[in-house]
């Protein structure tokens, strides 16, 4: 099975140029659809293949290459098109073939009769392929073909409304965004390759190769802008402080591309590529706490941003920021595991609040668009009183909703508090550790609080619309139902691979199956850890209290929803007129894209401009037409000799003969 | 039998007027003759030598002369009849067509 490995990126790639190139004869929907969703869900046999196998293998052999041929070869430096497969690898596949499929699904709904559907299954297929290859590639090469890859088709798909100006824009900000993440990821193989290959002579860039070398690796200044290169690259692509404007803006997307590419698949792989060379992480302290910090800021701060948006796609987007900074906060604090564990369960749980909100606004789409009213199907202020109407919907969107607010037994509780508590018990950041685990529950709180405003706004409550047009609400077909029934299970159960250790002993001696599984991953990292970092390590009653605190806040979060949005409706807009400053600010971002706008934008283009009016058209253009003009000048001399009239030519032929033969004969 | 210096002198004053005459005149055809005229002047010239020195040689390049005089004369009158069709005119000022 594991020979197969190549099958699993091939399949969404032929798939693609399938719909790419006679997608616009084929014209039929269903087929069209067919191919995109059968492509991936081929990769997904393939990858449940290669999941059993890998686990009927001890925990020491979970490690396979595949190489298909070599790529490049140059002196001492070599690529290969290879694949590498370990239970990390292993994991990424099942989500992004697993949520994949069920997005294709769900796509042939939601975009039914659009514009350029073949188009659209293209891309989608596209970024699947390159997503594949970024997290199967076994080089750090192939990994970043991956990585440019499915910014490419995030870029093309955020733009698929590309007649909407905003969606263009929403493209390029994305593009550019990411083109400066990719520049440091791209500084980070350089350095690497570099260090490794004077200092000690290895030359490599294959992933296993360097895992095998990680002790030449020297803790200090190299290996630390080594970790900080990669880790810009991650902001950039996983929308991190400072590079995370281009993701809520990303919505101008269609809403499964937001549930695949901008929820659950591309925007992790920052994670996913610092997991994957945790053993070069480990070895900075600094690279640690700076992830730490940015990851629990982005938390907090995006948090924040959220309970003040009315659009429902926004505040997930918002959201997604935020679990993604928990997820950087647990690399950051070392704890790989967990951060991976989180990415997964995020993945269910987002993937379905996405479709979900899909779900909601096409219901939506159709009812304003009954009764010819141009109101925004997707601001939440139009909604209310949906639950009646579309039951599904709801169940699943609510299941989502416990599951990211942290209520236990749902899948986000188990990932979350994992993150919080090795937040605050892990052995790196010393005194730093009391306020990383204070901006993560504070997050936490907030999430809470703004998923249920979200539920509470959109599902309960008298309804905002006409009665024409909610009588026309209706719930969403099957290809839109099964996937959030899919997801919504998944949140459901999906935590209970990852039982923490205490909660396991007390449900009778539960083990934690995720940890044990990717053990074999950070084997290196977690015996380092032992050697080298010395921490306190807290009872069992802190553990306890914790987890207990975070079931309070994430309670409080949603209690002060209830509070607000169900029962006295009133006060979120006393609150408006009491602080209206703050509210302004939350509500517009905290002005962060305008002072962006001014700090860097402004001053960019003002550079361009100059560059363009100022040297190209005086200097460049000048030194051009400045040698034309001189040339000219010379032949406007010449061109009196050149007269046209036979006269002249003759006289100046008399002349010369009289010349001549004047010195032939007085020499 | 005259001095070979009366001809080369009346070929040199034939061989100068037909020169001021290509460079003065306006007429075309006035300039075409003028150029006949010089080319006879040298061949004056030639035949002067050539009975001077007793030798052929100098005979055979007139016939070359006015073969190709004959011909140039052709060619030329084919032109002068194009241009006219043209332009109404034979006036060489007019004829400054190749410059820019």
């Amino acid at each position: 099975m594991f020979d197969l490995v190549w099958l699993i990126p091939l399949c969404p790639l032929i798939g693609s140029v399938i719909n790419g190139l006679l997608g616009k004869k084929i014209k039929n929907e269903t087929v069209i659809g067919g191919i995109a969703a059968g492509a991936v869900f081929c990769s997904f046999l393939v990858a449940c293949g290669i999941l059993f196998q890998l686990l009927s293998l001890p925990g020491e052999e979970r490690v396979f290459q595949k190489t298909i041929f070599t790529w490049i070869q140059s002196g001492t430096f070599k690529a290969d098109i290879g694949f590498l497969i370990d239970p990390l690898s292993a994991t990424m596949l099942m989500i992004v073939t697993g949520v994949g499929f069920l997005i294709h699904l769900y796509s042939i709904g939601y975009m039914h009769g659009e514009e350029g559907f073949y188009r659209y299954f293209c891309y989608l297929n596209l970024f699947t392929f390159s997503m594949l290859c970024l997290v199967s590639g076994n080089n750090l090469l192939l990994m970043f073909i991956g990585w440019e890859g499915v910014g490419l088709c995030s870029y093309l798909l955020i733009g698929y409304y590309f007649h909407k100006k905003s969606a263009g824009d929403a493209g390029k900000k994305a593009f550019v965004m990411n083109r400066i993440g990719d520049f440091g990821f791209l500084l980070g193989v350089f350095t690497l390759f570099w260090y490794l290959g004077v200092n000690h002579n290895v030359w490599t860039i294959n992933f296993v190769e360097l895992a095998k070398n990680a002790d030449l690796l020297v803790p200090g200044a190299v290996v630390t802008t080594v970790c900080l290169c990669f880790f810009l690259g991650a902001t950039g692509k996983s929308a991190q402080i400072p590079l995370y404007t281009w993701l809520p803006d990303a919505m101008e997307g269609p809403t499964p591309v937001s549930a695949l590419i901008h929820a659950a698949t591309m925007v992790t792989a920052g994670v996913y590529m610092i997991a994957r060379m945790n053993f070069i992480y480990i070895k900075s302290p600094t690279a640690l706490l700076v992830i730490a910090c940015v990851g629990a800021a982005t938390a907090l701060f995006a948090a924040t941003i959220g309970t003040a948006q009315n659009d429902i796609k926004r505040v997930l987007a918002y959201s997604t920021v935020s679990q993604l900074g928990y997820m950087f906060l647990a690399m950051g604090v070392g704890a790989f595991t967990a951060g991976v564990f989180h990415l997964m369960t995020h993945a269910f749980f987002k993937a379905c609040l996405f479709l979900g909100s899909g779900s909601v606004i096409h219901a939506m789409h159709h009812a304003l668009h009954h009764e010819h009213s141009d109101a925004d199907p997707q601001d939440m202020r139009n909604m209310g009183g949906l639950k009646s109407k579309m039951p599904i919907t709801f169940l699943t969107f609510l299941v989502a909703t416990i599951a990211i607010a942290g209520i236990p037994g749902f899948a986000g509780f188990f990932s979350k508090d994992e993150i919080l508590w090795q937040a605050f018990a892990n052995p790196h950041h010393g005194s730093a550790n009391l306020v990383l685990w204070g901006c993560g529950a504070v997050a936490a709180g907030l999430t809470a609080f703004y998923m249920f405003r979200l539920v509470f706004m959109t599902f309960f409550g008298q309804t905002r619309l006409s009665e024409k047009a909610f009588h026309h609400l209706h719930e969403s077909p099957w290809v839109i139902t099964v996937p959030l029934v899919c997801l919504a299970l998944l949140s459901l159960v999906g935590g209970w691979i990852g039982v923490p250790k205490i909660l396991g002993d007390v449900l009778g001696g539960l083990p934690n199956y995720f940890e044990g599984y990717l053990e074999p991953v950070f084997a290196y990292s977690n015996a380092y850890v032992l050697h080298n970092v010395h921490g306190a390590h807290p009872s069992h009653a802190v553990e306890w209290g914790l987890m207990g605190t975070s079931v309070v806040i994430a309670c409080a979060g949603i209690g002060l929803a209830a509070g607000l949005y169900l029962i006295a409706p009133s006060v979120p807009e006393k609150f408006v007129a009491t602080f209206p400053v703050l509210h302004r600010a939350v509500y517009n971002k905290w002005y962060i894209d305008e002072i962006y706008d001014f700090v860097f934008v402004n001053p960019c283009k003002a550079l361009g401009n100059f560059l363009w009016k100022g040297f190209d058209v005086v200097v460049i253009d000048g030194i051009v037409n400045g040698v034309a003009a001189v040339v000219r000048g010379f032949s406007g001399i010449l061109r009196y000799v050149q007269t046209g009239f036979v006269h002249n030519y003759a006289f100046s032929m008399v002349i010369g003969v009289v010349v001549i033969v004047g010195v032939y004969l007085f020499r | 039998m005259l001095a070979i210096e009366n001809y080369l002198i009346l070929s040199a004053i034939l061989f100068s007027i037909g020169t001021i005459g290509v460079l003065t005149r306006r007429n075309a055809i006035v300039i075409f003759m003028c150029i006949e005229m010089m080319l006879n002047a040298v061949n004056l010239t030639f035949i002067a030598f050539s009975r001077h020195l007793g030798n052929i040689d100098g005979q055979v390049f007139v016939f070359f002369v006015m073969t190709v005089a004959a011909a140039e004369a052709a060619v030329g009158l084919a032109l002068m009849i194009a241009f006219f069709k043209n332009r109404e005119s034979i006036d060489v000022e007019d004829v400054n067509l190749m410059k820019l």
